[in-house]
């Protein structure tokens, strides 16, 4: 039997509820979206007592079907005042699951915050615990200490001292099977949501709990079967992403013309080899680190990897393309060992790599530290950890805040979150996603990098305007409802490529719940989740205006294709559902 | 002269130095013969950072680079 399960962060009580009818068939990303458009009023102030935080596995998370263990965190977000879904891997999800919990949800906020708190889940019941050992404490010293007092067993979901301090960029981080905090739902600073409620942590337990309940077993087996051959049998599920993780595309970006570089200058990066996939798997293959791993049990993918340094000590997974890219290419370091202690050092924050690698090199632009110097940038995010460090402060704050601070007009935002890692003017496709997502610049609402530079799903060209306004469109759509299955959002590029594996999927959802659900429910749950966010976004007084990327990508020409922004706000309107 | 690159699981059939006497009249197809890279491994050819087909002629000069099928985010 699924529940519901809300606490008040104030009073400290909590309850177990049954599932409202109209929530049974939302899960992940779909149910944070509705209780947020329903729960949260939209003028909200986002680390006030009428925001909440919802966290809800994906509608197949805890079945063993591969890939389906994803996290969805909803709130509104202090970073863009428009709602968010942020979501992770690590093994939360799946955990909560086993304790047939549908979401969590964490309403009002105590009068005054002193200190985390942990709230501690079990099939028992839900504890809230001071812990003041925890205060000021990176995530990774957080996860060992909660790890000794409440077994290995647990799956953690926890801020770092960004969260704490209620920094617009910080992050939520969930730890992995090898109990490390590197698994972030990163954007749109929720990590300060869960700090305003003075919660440091969550803590899931997931022994004793009676599993997941599946409808139409047989049924199930046979489509999940077929499921593992669908991922087993694209070459960039089975062997690309596992080989080269997902840095693997720090070349063909480059290639392409559209590896942001020099914070948006250029559309190459000439150092770009030394930073590159190929290149991270040479240094752990000599340094004897891991080359690939999943971020939760059930991971058949495997793009994650454990970064070692000189003496084979670990530093940093989940190592990604688009925090390489931020804190590389985007800012020209070029040295792998100093992006990943940056990385390390943002998951240890609880801070967004994106947001992080936008604002060193917007503080870069105004002249704070020298334009691809690692060492530089290692010392500045090591101000976030002083709570008095005002310079510290801003940075924590993203790259808007900051771009304001220092007085910086090159700040690559929309909706106040910062750019990912293909220039808009040649990979069209991603800055339609970017321009009209209710998520402010996100490539994950919409990946148009597929049809526009990878050749997975079709291809459109990457330097015109025509068909990626219909392919950015759609893609949001299918990603929304992706995101409420608890799929890893890479099951895409297999499922864009395999005739029938819409069916396949259609045919998992339907053993687990017992009722019929056609692939048309699927687009039809993905085109409501994104309802919901326009929606809960025009009541938080969002117009078409705010569809708009930065100034400079209209005016400037990004070399070597010289291309520049050139929809209107009224074409890209056509990119949303409403 | 091109300027020649393979990535990833091609990486190998890199030529020396990243370059390759250039004769006229040469397609993407020729290229990929004279590397040994086998088309079925090969997903995206990009000459001068465009999409190109195997068809695709070649200039003196032109840089050309050779991925298999990839992914990520
Ligand atoms: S492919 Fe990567 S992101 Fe996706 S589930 Fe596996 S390890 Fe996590």
């Amino acid at each position: 039997m699924e529940r519901l399960l809300r606490i008040n962060t104030n009073t400290g009580e909590s309850e177990f509820l049954d599932v409202p009818e109209e929530f049974v068939s939302l899960g992940g990303r779909a149910l944070t979206s509705r209780i947020i458009k329903k729960e949260v009023p939209a003028n909200a102030h986002p680390l006030g007592k009428h925001n909440k935080l919802v966290i809800a596995p994906g509608l197949l998370t805890g079945t063993p079907v591969a890939n389906s263990g994803r996290i969805s965190v909803g709130g509104k977000s202090p970073l863009t005042g428009g709602i968010k879904e942020s979501n992770s891997g690590g093994t939360f999800s799946q955990k909560m699951a086993k304790l047939g919990i549908k979401a969590i949800i964490l309403e009002d906020k105590p009068e005054k915050v002193s200190g985390s708190r942990i709230i501690y889940v079990s099939k028992d019941g839900v504890r809230l615990e001071d812990a003041p050992g925890l205060s000021g404490k990176g995530t990774y010293e957080r996860a060992k200490m909660l790890f000794e007092t409440y077994g290995k067993d647990v799956g953690l979901m926890l801020i770092g001292p960004a969260g704490e301090g209620l920094r617009l960029a910080s992050s939520i981080q969930f730890t992995d099977p090898k109990g490390r905090p590197a698994r972030a739902a990163g954007r749109g600073g929720l990590g300060a949501v869960m700090g305003s409620k003075g919660i440091g942590a969550i803590v899931i337990d997931p022994k004793g709990g009676d599993g997941v309940n599946i409808a139409d077993l047989n049924a199930f087996k046979d489509a999940a079967k077929r499921w593992i051959e669908i991922l087993k049998s694209h070459p960039v599920t089975s062997s690309g992403l596992p080989s080269y993780g997902t840095a693997i595309l720090i070349n063909i970006i480059n290639e392409a013309g559209a590896l942001p570089t020099k914070n948006f200058r250029y559309g190459r990066f000439d150092k770009a080899g030394e930073v590159s996939g190929e290149k991270m798997v040479e240094i752990i293959k000599n340094r004897g680190g891991v080359v690939k791993e999943g971020c939760h049990p059930g991971c058949i993918i495997q793009c994650s990897q454990a970064y070692v340094d000189e003496k084979g000590e670990y530093i940093t997974s989940g190592f990604e393309y688009e925090t390489i890219w931020a804190l590389g290419p985007n800012t020209t370091i070029d040295n792998l060992d100093h992006l990943a202690m940056l990385d390390r050092l943002c998951d240890d924050l609880g801070l967004d790599t994106i947001e992080m690698g936008n604002t060193i090199a917007v503080a870069m632009d105004a002249g704070l530290l020298p334009w691809g110097d690692g060492e530089a940038a290692i010392n500045l995010l090591k101000r976030i950890y002083n709570p008095e460090d005002y310079l510290g402060k801003i940075i924590g704050n993203g790259a808007a805040f900051a771009g304001k601070a220092f007085g910086v007009e090159r700040v690559p935002v929309v909706k106040g979150q910062s750019l990912p890692a293909y220039d808009p003017r040649s990979v069209k496709g991603v800055g339609v996603t970017y321009a009209t997502t209710p998520m402010g610049a996100d490539h994950t609402a919409g990946y148009a990098v597929c049809q526009n530079i990878l050749k997975v799903g079709g291809d459109i060209d990457p330097l015109k305007k025509q068909g990626n306004i219909e392919v950015s469109k759609n893609l949001q759509i299918a990603t929304a409802a992706i995101d409420s299955i608890g799929f890893c959002l890479f099951v895409a590029f297999a499922v864009l490529d395999t005739e029938g594996a819409m069916d396949t999927i259609a045919r998992l959802l339907s053993a687990k719940s017992g009722k019929e659900i056609t692939v048309d429910q699927i687009v039809e749950l993905g085109i409501n989740v994104l309802k919901d966010e326009l929606l809960f976004n025009v009541d938080a007084g969002f117009t078409k205006s705010h569809d708009r990327l930065p100034e400079f990508f209209e005016n400037e020409p990004l070399p070597p294709h010289n291309t520049v922004w050139d929809f209107s706000v009224d074409e890209l309107q056509q990119a949303k559902v409403l | 002269m091109l300027e020649v690159k393979c990535f990833a699981t091609l990486g190998k059939y890199t030529p020396v130095g990243g370059k390759l006497e250039y004769r006229p009249n040469i397609t993407v197809k020729d290229l990929l013969r004279e590397l040994n890279i086998d088309e079925r491994d090969v997903k995206v050819v990009f000459v001068n950072g465009v999409y190109s087909t195997f068809d695709t002629p070649l200039r003196d000069g032109d840089r050309v680079g050779i991925f298999p099928a990839i992914g990520g985010g």
